[in-house]
């Protein structure tokens, strides 16, 4: 049978994907990808933890982890556009203007 | 049965595509798997049985804000493949899954399965949808507002930062947007 544990090792598995792509991504596009796959991670073990514990806590949290990506992608991709129009690429090695 | 089934199907397909999005060069590529792996993700919601979770996951990731990438994307040149420069992968891999190994356990280890009740426990006999309603609109009455204002500002943001001198062309084709303009102006 399908335990608690399973799902939380899911996510754990999905949660490090999205971080490695954080770790090794160049493109802010790219970046925005993998927090949105880290999201989708604490949301599986959210909803998980809510249904063997019969509480509906963890629901309510994923919703408001869903309403937060919402408004941090339409924050992101307006600052995305942005810096588009300024510097012509999305590119985390173009746009690191300080040289320390 | 058929939890197990589903469970261990929705699971590979979900950490493979989202491994393509992290891996693919071709952003067309990466968006695309990401909103197929979002669409098995409330899959895991429906089997969890929470219905009204995944309609939300189905409705708010896969369709607004994939739509919002995609719409985003008609800035960018997305055909391109990007190219990245990775001094040291094998470091990267080995910190990532250091880190995650860390989190887990820090969150993890204070735990004891037993001592955790129920807050606000299920109703038997009422839909998902319907429990929902009830404890969102009751007890977390202020974090909803609160959310809404939320939205409602990044709202405005979005429309703010994107849409500011959206006369001007982003692209190199410099040439025909000139044309237009002469028309324009020849009006």
């Amino acid at each position: 049978m399908i335990g608690l544990s399973h799902y939380l090792i899911v996510s754990a598995i999905i949660f490090s994907i999205g971080l490695v792509g954080v770790l090794r991504r160049r493109n802010l596009l790219m970046l925005f990808f993998a927090t949105e796959v880290m999201l989708n991670a604490v949301n599986i073990a959210f909803a998980a933890i809510s249904h063997y514990y019969n509480d509906l806590t963890g629901q309510m949290f994923a919703f408001f982890i869903i309403a937060i990506a919402a408004s941090e992608v339409a924050v992101g991709l307006g600052i995305l556009i942005v810096l588009y129009k300024k510097h012509g690429s999305l590119d985390l090695d173009d746009l690191a203007s300080m040289r320390g | 049965m058929y939890e197990i089934v589903a469970f261990y199907l929705f699971s590979a397909l979900t950490i493979g595509l989202f491994s393509v999005t992290i891996m693919s060069k071709n952003i067309l590529y990466a968006m695309t798997s990401l909103a197929a792996a979002m669409v098995l993700i409330s899959g895991f919601f429906f089997i969890l049985g929470a219905d009204f979770l995944g309609v939300v996951q189905l409705i708010v990731y896969v369709g607004a804000i994939m739509a919002l990438y995609s719409f985003a994307m008609m800035f960018f040149d997305a055909t391109r493949d990007i190219k990245e420069k990775n001094t040291n992968n094998a470091l990267v891999f080995l910190l990532g899954g250091l880190s995650a190994l860390v989190l887990v356990l820090m969150f993890a280890a204070p735990i004891h399965s037993d001592a955790i009740v129920a807050l606000y426990p299920m109703t038997e006999g009422v839909g998902n949808a319907q429990d929902v309603g009830m404890v969102l609109f009751t007890k977390y009455l202020i974090p909803f507002e609160v959310a809404a204002v939320m939205l409602l500002v990044a709202m405005i943001a979005g429309i703010i930062l994107a849409g500011k001198k959206m006369d001007e062309s982003l692209t190199e084709n410099v040439g025909a947007d000139e044309e237009i303009m002469i028309v324009k102006d020849e009006k």
